[in-house]
């Protein structure tokens, strides 16, 4: 403890983001360093975990070293090492899960293994200090889409999920599908910014028979067809009108399904999380809608929406209050579900 | 001086503490759970049993590859991450040669072999010279065919075969093999990686100042990935 504070290391390099950051009391960013691999992923079209792997051996050290310099700390002045162990790509989580397991053994720190997703929602609490269980989590990304009642700071309960692809998994899809590129996210964002959001009607991703749940693989089927019945036919394609309808039909479910369960849980508040997050009209849809709710949104700023280290400390830091401790034989958990411990 | 060795890089998970010239400990655990939750456990203990003192540990030595990728990291990593804690370097100690120096002093060639799939080993070939360990063919992926081709032509007075390739390719190497080749089977004490041999190895290499900051070391894979090769395989496609 420095000062009566609680300064953790974290670690994170469960997809193609290598990240450290340390995090003062859960809610103070005192550095964050994230090296990003998009641009070796590229030309692939998606992360090839082999090479993310790769990447992030290269790169774990510098980004650690840097994220102790930026704060003004060495390794025996942290209190604790926090490092993602799940969701993720296994081969990408274990270089994170090692390295961090090591640092801890040899400067005598405790360890605390901490969930993605539950990270991503823990972004939050570092620009929003008013923000404290309970209140709605959505979280969309790449790899996730989770409705979440977060009952208390390490207590979660999911109440809708994807049942097919991930949000961010849809947008990389269709980016793909009219020739935007990866990442999808914000080629998508900045493409339907030009477009007519009904210049085409796409079926809403939904599921039947299950209130809170969601499908985007109907949605991304939709705009295949839609592509080819263009091609066939001949008519012209404006990929902006595509990007803006497509992105429309997503947030707009994601906006209903959130809004319907902060009435029906009796939330005031919900938070969003997640890569997706960053998207410019999920926030401003967002807003008005759960403003028209009577409820508060809070969003990360784009930085914390992506992969970094800082939501890990801040995660971490309440399983640190709580007592709670990882053994030396953490493991990477590639399916790790959010609560499990 | 004190060195801490590791080895993750096949099925054999391995942690050894070396010091001056006395072998203070060394823990092989050849079993079905991952090296990522075995290998610093393992290391504990050690460091516990022998009251090793954290401050007084002047390097990591890492077997660096060929191997398992991902095994090949967790140790890359473990040993990243011990040297950062601890400001202490780290020795790289490329797989297959320690492999050869479970050997030490064995008349003949050293033919070490890991299992790399496909019909392939990973394999270097060695033999000692007044107890001195020389290399006479450096670190590769080669075929198990091309192998005995190879020794099939340059006739050695006798090989000694070793490594977890050896049950995989045994027969198809006594097959291929010139009946006039004398050539030995390593038993199972010597026949897999061993931290005590990274850390022997390492020594020697750090007496020498071929030691790295641990942010500069990474695995040698000897192998590009999946992705790599057939991205490469469908650009020459093309041209």
């Amino acid at each position: 403890m420095s000062d009566g504070h609680t300064d953790i290391l974290a670690i994170e390099t469960s997809c193609d983001e290598t990240a450290a950051a340390v995090v003062r009391d859960g809610r103070e960013v005192l550095s964050s360093i994230i090296y990003t691999q998009i641009a070796m992923h590229t030309v692939y079209g998606g992360v090839v975990p082999e090479l993310a792997s790769r990447a992030h051996i290269e790169k774990i050290d510098a980004v650690v070293l840097a994220a102790l310099e930026e704060a003004g700390k060495t390794i025996s002045d942290v209190d604790a090492v926090a490092v993602t162990y799940g969701p993720g790509l296994v081969g990408a989580l274990l270089v994170g899960v090692a390295e961090a397991k090591a640092l801890a053994w040899a400067a005598k720190k405790p360890l605390i293994g901490v969930n993605h997703i539950e990270g991503h929602i823990s972004a939050n609490y570092i620009e929003h200090p008013d923000l404290a269980p309970p209140y709605l989590g959505l979280v969309v990304s790449g790899g996730h889409t989770h409705l979440i009642i977060v009952r208390d700071y390490a207590e979660f309960e999911i109440i809708g999920r994807t049942v097919d692809d991930a949000a961010g998994e849809a947008f990389d899809k269709v980016a793909r599908a009219i020739g935007l590129g990866y990442p999808g996210g914000p080629k998508i964002d900045a493409a339907a910014k030009e477009g007519d959001p009904f210049a085409i009607s796409f079926p809403k991703a939904k599921v039947h028979h299950s209130e809170y749940d969601f499908s985007f693989s109907g949605l991304k089927s939709a705009v295949l067809n839609y592509l080819n019945h263009a091609e066939m036919t001949g008519e012209e394609v404006r990929a902006c009108d595509v990007a803006a309808s497509f992105q429309r039909s997503v947030v707009e479910v994601l906006k209903e399904h959130t809004v319907r369960a902060a009435k029906e849980f009796g939330m005031r508040k919900v938070a969003l999380a997640g890569g997706v997050s960053a998207n410019s009209a999920l926030r401003e849809g967002m807003r008005k809608a759960v403003l028209d709710a009577g409820c508060e949104l809070f969003v990360p700023s784009p930085v914390l929406c992506t992969d970094n280290a800082a939501m890990i400390g801040a995660a971490a830091f309440h399983e640190y209050v709580r007592g709670v401790r990882s053994g030396l034989d953490l493991n990477a958990v590639p399916g790790l579900r959010i609560g499990e411990r | 001086m004190k060195l801490i060795a590791l080895d993750s890089s096949g099925l054999v998970a391995s942690v050894a503490i070396l010091e001056d010239d006395v072998l203070r400990a060394e823990y092989t655990v050849n079993y079905r759970k991952t090296h990522s939750q075995t290998l610093l456990p393992m290391l504990d203990e050690i460091a516990d049993m022998t009251g090793l003192d954290l401050k007084t540990v002047d390097a990591v030595a890492v077997s660096s590859g060929p191997g398992s990728f991902t095994g090949l990291r967790i140790g890359s990593a473990t040993a990243k991450g011990l040297c950062l804690a601890l400001q202490i370097p780290v020795v790289e100690v490329p797989t297959l040669a320690a492999l050869a120096y479970n050997l030490y002093g064995a008349d003949g060639w050293i033919c070490p072999m890991m299992d790399a799939r496909r019909q392939q080993v990973y394999n270097g070939i060695y033999h000692f010279e007044n107890g001195e360990m020389l290399t006479d063919v450096s670190e590769r992926p080669v075929g198990v065919a091309e192998l005995a081709a190879e020794l099939n032509e340059r006739k050695p007075s006798r090989v000694i075969f070793l490594g977890d390739g050896v049950p995989v390719y045994r027969d198809m190497l006594t097959e291929l093999l010139d009946q006039g080749i004398p050539r030995l089977f390593a038993p199972p004490s010597c026949s897999h990686q061993r931290a005590a041999s990274v850390a022997a190895l390492g020594k020697l290499y750090y007496e020498r100042g071929l030691m790295i900051k641990g942010s500069e070391h990474a695995p040698v894979y000897l192998r590009k990935s999946q992705a790599e090769r057939e991205r490469e395989a469908k650009k020459a496609m093309e041209t």
